[in-house]
């Protein structure tokens, strides 16, 4: 019986190794690889795309290089993983990655099923349509009847079913694997409409062979939160990952950006000395060092200097639109660093 | 107490009535294999515990509750099954997806054995031109990976060239764009003439039935050929001519007509179905032509001088002596080749085709995160889809094999 007892000892072994596999806590693990993993898109422009040195960019991006900033003090210590809208959860929740930032929408399954909690938003979004110019369509409501291009494994597939059952309007769905594959699938004519939310309609466009061709339609049909997403069952890293992101947009909203943060260290404002760790261990709190918040603002930027960098080239105006400060008449609202 | 006689197999131990139970070597083997198979069961009901618990403890829950939830997406094409968004489950998407996976493989399987004999035959012809021909078109398809073959049919090929739906190719209730291809749907329109026409096809039937044996005892008796079946099929149509001239139409033809932005009624057999269709059957075709090459070339060469001996003509030649033999050699090998079809249909999710990997293994597991039942219930669907196919063709290759007396 010596097969047996190999047989009992190899999965007493599997057992163990199941369970323990999340002993140490995400921030010691990273600490130890020494970078932070990151889930990114397949390349979508303005939120994770390389560039032409295949360094990623983006606003998705950069919350990857802030957390790294703000662990290491140094926004290099990235590394990527691109991910299809199908993949996503299950790699950040199997642990091969540490952050989802990939443009996710938050919703009550995904936060009930998956194991995985949503720390807050850097792109509030909302779902458009994109039609060919030639059809002729002005409104949502004239789509009865089209085949409509989108990705697989997104809410934009559930808003779509919802809004044509609502107004009693049909629709063939066709979908694709890949963001590249859908927009591939449009410019080709194999449907007639493109839906998505509007950031990646916008973005989607400029790629399209004749961008002057497609319109995106007035109609927002449906509310996306966007934002970083982390495993549960680690509420340390899941701090760091949320208030890395306050972070960024209090520093927007007092004023602090890396080109005056340096000389911000002289701020008489308790805020601001706080909040670049002048004053005050807010840092120690999360299990990093005072200065996370400084190399944050200094090597990656404030929220509107990143929204500047990678929004605003697709054509989307910060001004006056839901992604504006609570004080300017947007919904982003970080909550206190004290 | 199992006594030993009961339990003696082939090996009979000499004095049976002297050895106790427990050292009985037909005993003992059972024992031992009870054992193990409880072992494994038991390391598999470990596994499964533990990956449930864990799961659990990381907030995932598991449960088969999600297949009667409603799926909250919709589905493009379901010939079969009734799809109404807001009203089927999540079974429902499960059995679409299977269904539209086992609809791409027959039709692969079916053209592929065709045009894999016509290439394999062909690759044989003494012509130069067809046989060089037929070894471009096996070096060129069976080279190309088949991912890239699918989307190369799809999007460098179909998509670019077909022209938009306001500029169908075709006419009369058959057209062809880039949406798909699109054909006249018949409906029974009164049920009396449809009945004749039933009648009229079952009699043409057994008319071609009965041709077929007239045809071949005369060929016996005095060696003079006729085909039945061709004689046979004119008797059908005839009969089924009179039918509706007598009753009137069985059908009415509903035709696919121009909406607002795309073709609406009738059949629609839609593009990525068609795309992947051919991207398996032009793959699969090649590695069949080979193996049928391969069988062809496996019958001895003393087969081919004895039939040309007899004057057969090249057709009757290769029809009623070379491909017989050859057969036994094709079929083993072209089995895994349909199983590969089936398997390569999954790949169907690149050029949107709602098959069950793409449909089920993607959108819905993703809505509802049941990652590991949803899985397993594919791998199974896969397993049943491969030994069915292997199961039915096995039974066709012991009905070919040598009969030996």
């Amino acid at each position: 019986m010596k097969a047996g007892k190999l047989m009992i000892a190899t999965f007493a072994l599997l057992g163990l190794s199941l369970s323990a596999a999340s002993a140490a806590t995400t921030l010691e693990a990273i600490k130890a690889k020494g970078h932070v993993q990151c889930g990114v898109t397949t390349g979508l422009a303005g939120f994770s795309a390389p560039d032409d040195k295949g360094a990623y960019q983006g606003i998705d991006a950069d919350v990857c290089y802030a957390v790294a900033a703000a662990v290491f003090g140094d926004r290099s210590k990235t590394k990527f993983t691109p991910l299809t809208a199908k993949e996503r959860f299950t790699a950040l929740a199997s642990g091969e990655i540490d952050i989802l930032s990939r443009n996710t929408t938050h919703t009550l399954t995904r936060d009930s099923s998956l194991g995985i909690n949503f720390t807050y938003y850097n792109y509030i979004d909302g779902q458009g349509f994109m039609v060919k110019k030639d059809l002729g369509v002005k409104s949502v409501k004239e789509l009865s009847g089209a085949k409509i291009c989108i990705q697989a494994g997104t809410t934009t597939e559930l808003n779509l079913a919802d809004y044509f059952r609502t107004n009693s309007m049909k629709f063939q769905p066709v979908v694709y694997d890949t963001s590249i594959q859908t927009r591939e699938g449009f410019d080709k004519g194999a449907c007639d409409v493109l839906t998505s939310d509007k950031s990646q309609l916008a973005a989607l466009r400029t790629e399209l062979k004749d961008p002057k061709g497609s319109i995106i339609l007035p109609e927002t049909i449906s509310k996306e939160p966007l934002g970083p997403v982390v495993r549960q069952g680690d509420d340390q890293w899941f701090n760091i990952v949320k208030w890395v992101l306050y972070g960024v947009i209090n520093a927007d909203e007092l004023g602090v950006s890396s080109k005056n943060v340096v000389a911000m260290k002289n701020s008489k404002n308790p805020n601001i000395r706080r909040l670049i760790g002048v004053e005050g261990e807010m840092g120690r709190k999360l299990g990093l060092s005072n200065d996370w918040l400084f190399n944050v603002i200094k090597q990656v930027g404030n929220y509107d200097e990143i929204y500047q960098r990678n929004i605003a080239p697709l054509g989307l105006i910060r001004k006056g639109s839901v992604n504006a400060l609570w004080t300017k008449g947007g919904v982003l609202y970080a909550p206190p660093v004290r | 107490m199992l006594g030993p006689k009961k339990m003696s197999g082939p090996h009979k131990t000499p004095n049976p009535h002297n050895i106790p139970w427990h050292r009985n070597p037909d005993i003992r083997g059972y024992i031992a294999q009870g054992l193990l198979a409880a072992l494994i069961a038991w390391g598999l009901y470990v596994i499964y515990g533990n990956t449930v618990t864990n799961m659990e403890a990381r907030g995932i829950p598991i449960g088969f509750g999600f297949l009667n939830e409603v799926a909250p997406f919709g589905v493009a094409f379901s010939p079969f099954i009734d799809f109404t968004l807001g009203e089927s489950t999540y079974l429902t998407i499960f059995f679409i997806g299977i269904q539209n996976t086992i609809i791409v493989s027959i039709l692969g399987i079916i053209a592929a054995t065709f045009l894999g004999f016509v290439i394999g035959i062909m690759r044989l012809s003494p012509n130069w031109f067809v046989s060089k021909f037929a070894s471009l078109y096996i070096e060129i398809f069976r080279n190309i990976p088949i991912l890239l073959l699918i989307m190369f049919w799809n999007f460098a090929v179909f998509l670019p060239s077909l022209p938009l739906p306001r500029q169908s190719l075709g006419g009369d209730g058959f057209f062809l764009n880039k949406r798909g291809v699109y054909l006249p749907k018949p409906m029974v329109e009164n049920s009396g003439a449809f009945i004749a026409f039933l009648v009229a096809v079952v009699a043409g039937i057994l008319v071609i039935w009965g041709l077929r044996r007239y045809a071949k005892r005369q060929q016996e008796q005095t060696g003079k050929s006729f085909s039945g079946l061709l004689a046979g099929l004119g008797v059908l149509m005839v009969l089924v001519g009179l039918s509706a001239l007598i009753f009137g139409s069985p059908f009415i033809f509903d035709t696919p007509t121009l909406g607002r932005f795309n073709l609406t009624g009738g059949i629609e057999i839609p593009l990525p179905l068609f795309s992947l269709w051919f991207a398996l059957t032009t793959y699969t075709a090649a590695f069949i032509a080979e193996n049928v090459r391969g069988g062809i070339s496996a019958v001895s060469k003393g087969q081919w001088e004895a039939a040309s001996a007899l004057g057969l003509s090249r057709t009757h030649l290769l029809r009623f002596v070379i491909i017989p033999q050859a057969m036994r050699v094709i079929v083993p090998p072209s089995i895994s080749q349909f199983l590969n079809l089936t398997k390569n249909s999954s790949l169907a999710t690149a050029i949107a085709y709602e098959d069950i990997v793409a449909m089920w293994a993607g959108t819905a597991l993703n809505q509802t995160g049941q990652a590991l039942i949803i899985i397993a219930m594919t791998v199974l669907v896969y397993e049943i889809l491969s030994l069915t196919t292997s199961l039915i063709l096995n039974i066709y290759n012991k009905r070919i094999q040598l009969v030996e007396r």
